[in-house]
């Protein structure tokens, strides 16, 4: 097992944009009657989501997130020499969303722009290929901007993903400073458990038809759901959590000479609080540590960490912070980081 | 690893269903109270009493409480 390590590279100003229309989770009752959707929202503990309208695209978002990053921070245009765009809701197949965005907020045609497509555990990925190119020397500022709409993904009919998930975009500003201390990256993949989360259609193994637009009943519970839209197993996805994650975050915080009392906040990826109260047990966390979001917006995939982390902790990280992320899902993927922050500049989180 | 103890750990993730109405025969599926997010609950028991990483199909394959007992004996 081998770590990425960091010097004096960081995250110095984050800011995130939510779509403005909120779901109350309880009355999403159009294909469920109350009663059932009650149980449901009771037991999964989110309460509310944000859904983008048929014409806001993850990119959208996530350039409204920009344009605020960039205005509260007097950031000059021409210093972002890259920009990495995390998505697997992206505008088009063809091309990079990252290349569309590079032209809409004015960046030089110098800047490298590429995407990452990943899921739930992609903004620490986006962290470390930022870090790493940041620290190649030339490069002044990077942008990491990373926009989800999961409510396209997943079908209202199915009751076992209709309530979770939720859209956002954030904005990341990557600078070089050495009053950042070191960052670790443990980063994983295990393309056998491919199945566990997953949307079969519209990709070249299986193309979109007639027949992948189809709603079918896919189980003996009556769900409904057309091969163009998402798929997960929660037991297993769960069950991959409990074997994989706290054995990760421990052997990160052992290797790198670290442990939880350390860290200042613990910040999860947010599927939902069952699965991080049990983290917390597990890894004897204090709840204090761990900031939620879950309940008001839902599984945001990779947006969820820093989502959260532009929600809860603003005001919270003035001076030296050292923060545990920890991010896992679709893939599967799992990615854990200890990430030095120094005075991180949090903007007010905006509507679109 | 003993019965009487596994079926007293199991009971405890209901919040509704009364430890008594829980036995080594109870069809557990067939319990008012169950749902998937009960069956997260018993992955997440067995993993942290019995250190056994449990499969969503091995609580499918369970009829009964003592149907799981022998899977997860059977792993540990």
């Amino acid at each position: 097992m081998s770590y990425l390590t960091f010097n004096s590279v960081g995250v110095t100003a984050l800011s995130a944009a939510v779509p403005r229309t909120i779901i109350n989770n309880y009355n999403y009752t159009r294909y469920f009657d109350k009663e059932q959707v009650k149980q449901v929202v009771d037991k999964v503990e989110i309460y509310q989501r944000r859904f983008a309208d048929e014409h806001t695209c993850s990119s959208d978002l996530c350039f409204a997130a920009a344009s605020k990053l960039i205005e509260d921070n007097n950031i000059d245009r021409s210093d972002i020499d890259l920009l990495i765009f995390i998505s697997q809701t992206p505008d088009y197949r063809m091309p990079a969303t990252s290349v569309l965005l590079q032209d809409r907020l004015g960046l030089p045609s110098s800047t490298v722009a590429f995407d990452i497509n990943l899921g739930c555990s992609a903004f620490l990925y986006g962290l470390s290929v930022a870090y790493s190119m940041l620290s190649s020397g030339n490069f002044k500022k990077a942008l990491i901007l990373d926009g989800e709409t999961r409510s396209k993904v997943y079908s209202p009919k199915d009751r076992r993903t209709a309530f979770l998930f939720g859209d956002g975009g954030v904005a990341a500003l990557v600078e070089r400073d050495n009053r950042f201390g070191t960052s670790y990256f443990s980063l994983n993949s295990d393309g056998s458990r491919g199945d566990l989360i997953k949307i079969k259609a519209g990709g070249y193994r299986m193309p979109s038809s007639a027949e992948t637009v189809k709603e079918k009943v896919v189980d003996e519970y009556g769900n409904i759901r057309s091969d163009e839209q998402g798929y997960m197993n929660g037991s297993d996805v769960f069950n991959f959590v409990i074997t994989e994650i706290p054995k990760d975050i421990k052997l990160l915080l052992a290797n790198s000479g670290n442990s939880i009392v350390d860290c200042d906040y613990c910040v999860f990826h947010q599927a939902n609080n069952f699965i991080n109260r049990y983290l917390a047990k597990k890894l004897h966390i204090e709840t204090e540590k761990i900031p939620s979001t879950v309940e008001k917006y839902g599984n945001t995939s990779s947006v969820s960490v820093p989502l959260t982390i532009v929600d809860q902790l603003k005001g919270k990280m003035n001076g030296d912070k050292k923060l545990l992320l920890s991010a896992f899902g679709v893939g599967m993927t799992w990615a854990s980081a200890i990430v030095p922050f120094h005075d991180l500049k949090i903007s007010d989180i905006i509507e679109v | 690893m003993e019965l009487n103890d596994f079926i007293k750990k199991f009971a405890e993730q209901f919040e509704e269903t009364a430890p008594e109405e829980i036995q080594a025969s109870t069809e557990f599926k067939s319990l008012e109270e169950w749902s998937s997010l009960t069956s997260l609950s018993i992955l997440a028991m067995v993993d942290d009493e019995y250190d056994v990483a449990l499969k969503g199909d091995d609580i499918k394959n369970a009829v009964t409480v003592e149907d799981l007992f022998n899977k997860v004996a059977s792993k540990a």
